[in-house]
């Protein structure tokens, strides 16, 4: 069952489209979901899709399509770093070998503990702050140095 | 009109209309993938290609509109290259190994490879692959890695199936066909996807790898299951149905066929398969000559029809068999002197066969009904009982029109419904009349004296006033009865009241045939005329002593069956002519090894009317010969007159005789009741449970029982009892329990499965059913309790 902020926010959303094209809302729909556990299980899409009137391979093939929604439990933070050519240039590899390091973890993996996720990201224009990393999806934190990263993980990890 | 040029030749295309349908009706082939004339338009293989003049780049004949001037060029250079180029990319991620691929030999890419390709590959580098997903029983998607991304089987769910079940997950290079996670597919019309996947990816698992295309010869044919009759291509090799594929039909199943219809022929092939005749001594079953059989049962029959009278002999013959099989037993019947004939073996209310002006049909043409924008279904399982006439209606919804329904359950019909009457089956009338009433106030007619009389007392609920209301407002509208609504116990007083609403908004009005020959069945005379012989119910009622047995599976195929086993037990003689063996080994006395659809030449008419013969496509299996012949040797036996046919044809000509080169029957089908009066009873309020029974599309006839792959879909899965959930809350059971399930003397043990949109006071208990067979009726009380 879809908890009742997640119902709530998707009710609003819905209010932006017509009453008979409630697919509309599915890609917030979705994002709402991760917004709240971090990632969005096979369940998840199914509620969403009885909840929009659609079919649940709907639900799936744009679940799949965009690779910002994570199908698999990513950490409370997922942190994705950039690793086109500008941000590669600008020491985008040392830095998701740091974060490797530090955390324990692979690219495409989540911290045992469950707090923190490491992801691979494609440019977000953004070049001029090479490297950088996103934060969940939401906060962009860019100039990344080691000490940078070790302050804004010690801050997440208290959060 | 518009004028366009193709490859020099001038075509009139209507506005609106592709450069591909200019082709079409040109007769120009341009190669293509993702188009298909029955789907909607994705444009996404890039396959057809064409040249226009005054375009600096080559278009897609499939989405690009016809202007006046247009010039199209499919062979010039421009085209030739772009036709190549995509061909070099479609076959870079696709194998090039089609000699172990199940596809070869009928593969639309292959012979397009060979048509627009090159005859070497430059791709050097590794190809993705897939892995395989299992989708269920029926459709393999074993190879995968093969598939173009054409979306065909994507937009059949959407567009004809009305259930989106296998979608294109991921993106780019990494783009799969698949389901939602571990999904199934379950439509009941899935099987077109293998049809449409235009290479080897979809592939038709009982057919995989058990024969080549090349090898197989191709016979036409004609479905044997529901009403509508679809036209088959029966694939044979060494004597044997190897797999059964549509034949385009424009008026009657378009390019699809139901998985009933497709899959259906694993039945054919079934070890249960009777091969010899048959007779019971001192308690064993021994093989014997036909002669032998055959000269016993017309002794038997001769004995009993001397010793105790000729009304004590009775024939039942499911609505499967041929026109011919039953006009020839129906025959034998009266030159016996008994009438006792029927071939409605699950109809319980025979009240109108004195007052029906002809045999009850369709009422219109099958591809009328997309062209209908009202539809009053009534008492019809309609995905199950005739997957393509529901997707029918499904267009014309799509198209505006408005379906409703009045049922005893609210099974998801995959189009949007607009209003509904779900009442519990004894109430079915009740509804009907109040849809009557209201439809009669809002037209502000009259109604026949009589009529309005019997309605005075129902009061139209809301959801009847909202029927009424639809059906009003259309212009082309149609009221269908569904298999339900014929099998009632008050199904002559249905079909009356539904004729009348039919009448009242100048709609079309007919019944959805329950199998190939519910039509024929009347045509050939294998009903009781007047006074003389019993109906089905009757002659069960009244148990005789000797029964003929035309294909029927007692415990399965009858409204009763508790009543029907207990009048073969204790009857002196029964001859089952079957194709298979089954129960009746333990009730019958002779069998007789008949040949189903295949290994026959026969003729069915369909629910519209329309009369198809067809030839055997392989010999008949062992020493099964096909019924009408066994008849009419038996006929010649008995020493009776006008038993010599050489030929089916030759019978059918007796049945319906040929005028003018053609058969016309139009003459012998009337809907019409007249006489039988209506009798609306306020609401019983009965205590106890009603029974709804559907039968379950796997498990209509005798060969679809059998067909291995469909027995394994989720269609065939073992019937729940289905019930409201309060009624579940009154057991003290839940969701997911066992309970007991009481009719008659008889009980069975199901898994119960609470369903809110049933009516309170039923339970859902299918028929047709090997762990349902013991109940008794398919309609009436019956009782649930904890196991």
């Amino acid at each position: 069952m879809l908890s009742e902020q997640v119902q709530a926010r998707i009710n609003r959303e819905l209010k932006k489209y017509p009453a008979d094209q409630k697919q509309s809302a599915v890609m917030s729909a979705l994002r709402f979901v991760q917004d709240e556990k971090g990632w969005i299980a096979t369940e998840d899409m199914t509620d969403i899709a009885l909840y929009l009137g659609m079919p649940q391979m709907a639900v799936y093939e744009v679940a799949t399509f965009y690779h910002m929604y994570n199908l698999k439990p990513m950490g409370r933070h997922t942190l994705t770093v950039c690793t086109n050519l500008s941000c590669q240039l600008g020491g985008a590899n040392e830095t998701v070998d740091y974060l490797k390091k530090k955390l324990g973890i692979g690219l495409g993996e989540a911290t045992a503990d469950g707090k923190f996720g490491l992801l691979e990201g494609e440019c977000m224009g953004a070049c001029v702050d090479a490297p950088l990393f996103t934060i969940s999806n939401k906060k962009m934190c860019g100039r990344l140095t080691p000490e940078k990263i070790d302050q804004i993980l010690t801050e997440l990890d208290q959060s | 009109m518009i004028n366009i040029e193709i490859d020099g030749k001038q075509v009139e295309s209507e506005r609106g209309s592709t450069v591909m349908d200019a082709a079409n009706k040109l007769g120009v082939y341009i190669p293509h993938f993702c188009y298909h004339k029955k789907l909607s338009i994705a444009a996404n293989c890039r396959m057809c290609l064409v040249e226009i003049e005054k375009t600096p780049k080559p278009l897609p004949a499939c989405s690009t509109p016809v202007a006046d001037g247009m010039k199209v060029h499919t062979h010039s250079e421009m085209a030739v290259k772009a036709q190549q180029g995509v061909m070099e990319f479609l076959l870079i991620n696709h194998p090039l190994d089609c000699p172990i691929c199940d596809r070869g030999g009928e593969c639309e890419l292959q012979d397009q490879a060979v048509g627009y390709g090159g005859s070497a590959s430059r791709y050097q580098e590794p190809k993705r692959s897939v892995m395989h997903k299992n989708i269920g029983p029926l459709i393999s998607t074993e190879e995968m890695n093969r598939c173009i991304q054409c979306t065909r089987c994507v937009r059949f769910g959407q567009e004809i199936a009305g259930v989106m079940e296998l979608g294109m997950a991921f993106r780019g290079e990494h783009s799969e066909i698949m389901t939602f996670v571990n999904s199934s597919v379950d439509s009941e019309l899935s099987g077109n996807m293998i049809d449409l996947c235009p290479v080897g990816a979809l592939t038709s698992k009982p057919f995989r790898y058990t024969a080549r295309n090349w090898e197989l010869s191709r016979r036409k044919s004609v479905s044997p299951h529901d009403g509508l009759g679809s036209n088959l291509a029966v694939q044979v090799m060494n004597n044997r149905v190897m797999r059964v594929l549509p034949v385009e039909n424009e008026a009657i199943n378009e390019c699809w066929l139901s998985d009933k219809d497709r899959f259906s022929y694993e039945g054919l092939n079934s070890p249960e398969r009777l091969t010899k005749p048959m007779l019971k001594q001192d308690g064993k079953w021994i093989e014997v000559e036909w002669q032998v059989a055959l000269e016993y049962v017309a002794n038997g029959l001769r004995q009993i029809g001397s010793t105790a009278g000729a009304d004590q002999i009775a024939a039942l013959a499911t609505p499967h068999s041929t026109l011919e099989e039953l006009y020839l037993l129906q025959k034998l019947m009266r030159e016996l002197g008994s009438g006792n004939v029927d071939f409605r073996l699950r109809h319980s209310d025979f009240t109108a066969d004195d007052h029906r002006s002809g045999a009850p049909w369709l009422g219109m043409a099958v591809a009328d009904i997309n062209t209908r924008d009202r539809f009053l279904i009534v008492g019809s399982f309609l995905r199950k009982d005739h997957p393509l006439l529901a997707s029918r209606v499904r267009q014309a919804v799509k198209h505006g029109a408005q379906a409703n329904i009045v049922h005893a359950s609210d099974d998801d019909l995959l189009m949007p419904v607009m209003s509904k009457s779900i009442v519990a089956p004894g109430e079915l009338a009740n509804s009907l009349a109040q849809i009557l009433k209201a439809l009669a106030a809002e037209k502000s007619a009259t109604l026949s004296g009589e009529m309005q009389k019997a309605i005075e007392a129902v009061q139209p609920t809301a959801q009847a006033v909202a029927i009424a209301r639809s059906m009003a407002s259309g212009e082309r509208a149609a009221v269908l009865l569904g298999n339900f609504a014929q099998q009632h116990p008050q199904a002559a007083q249905i079909a009356v009241l539904a004729g009348q609403i039919a009448a009242l908004c100048a709609a079309k009005f007919g019944y959805l045939g329950e199998a190939a020959n519910s039509v024929g069945g009347y045509l050939a005379g294998a009903v009781p005329s007047g006074k003389k012989g019993m109906n089905a119910a009757q002659m069960l009622a009244s148990p005789r002593k000797a029964y003929l047995l035309l294909n029927v599976e007692t415990e399965l195929d009858m409204h009763d069956p508790q009543q029907a086993m207990r009048a073969m037990y204790a009857a002196d003689m029964v001859v089952a002519l079957s194709a298979y063996k089954h129960r009746a080994a333990e009730y019958a006395d002779v069998m007789l090894p008949i040949a189903p659809f295949t290994e026959t030449s026969g003729t069915f008419v369909s629910s519209e009317g329309r009369v198809q013969s067809f030839r055997g496509a392989v010999k008949p299996l062992g020493e099964a010969r096909p019924a009408w012949k066994v008849l009419r040797v038996l006929g010649n036996l008995l020493g009776m007159p006008g038993f010599d046919q050489d030929t089916s044809e030759a019978v059918l000509g007796e049945v319906l005789p040929m005028k003018d080169g053609a058969v016309s029957i139009a003459g012998k089908l009337n809907n019409h009741i007249a006489g039988v009066a209506v009798q609306t009873t306020a609401s019983s309020n009965s205590r106890g449970l009603q029974r709804v029974s559907d039968v379950p599309v796997y498990a209509a006839d005798a060969v679809v029982r059998r067909a291995a792959s469909l027995q394994l879909t989720r269609d065939a899965a073992t019937p729940c009892a289905v019930m409201h959930s309060s009624e579940l809350l009154k057991l003290g059971v839940q969701s997911g329990d066992t309970v007991k399930v009481n009719q008659g003397n008889a009980s069975a043990r199901l898994t119960v499965r609470a369903d809110d949109s049933m009516p309170v006071a039923t339970a859902r208990v299918a028929a047709g059913h090997p762990v349902t067979a013991g109940l008794g009726a398919m309609f009436g009380a019956i009782t649930v309790e904890r196991a």
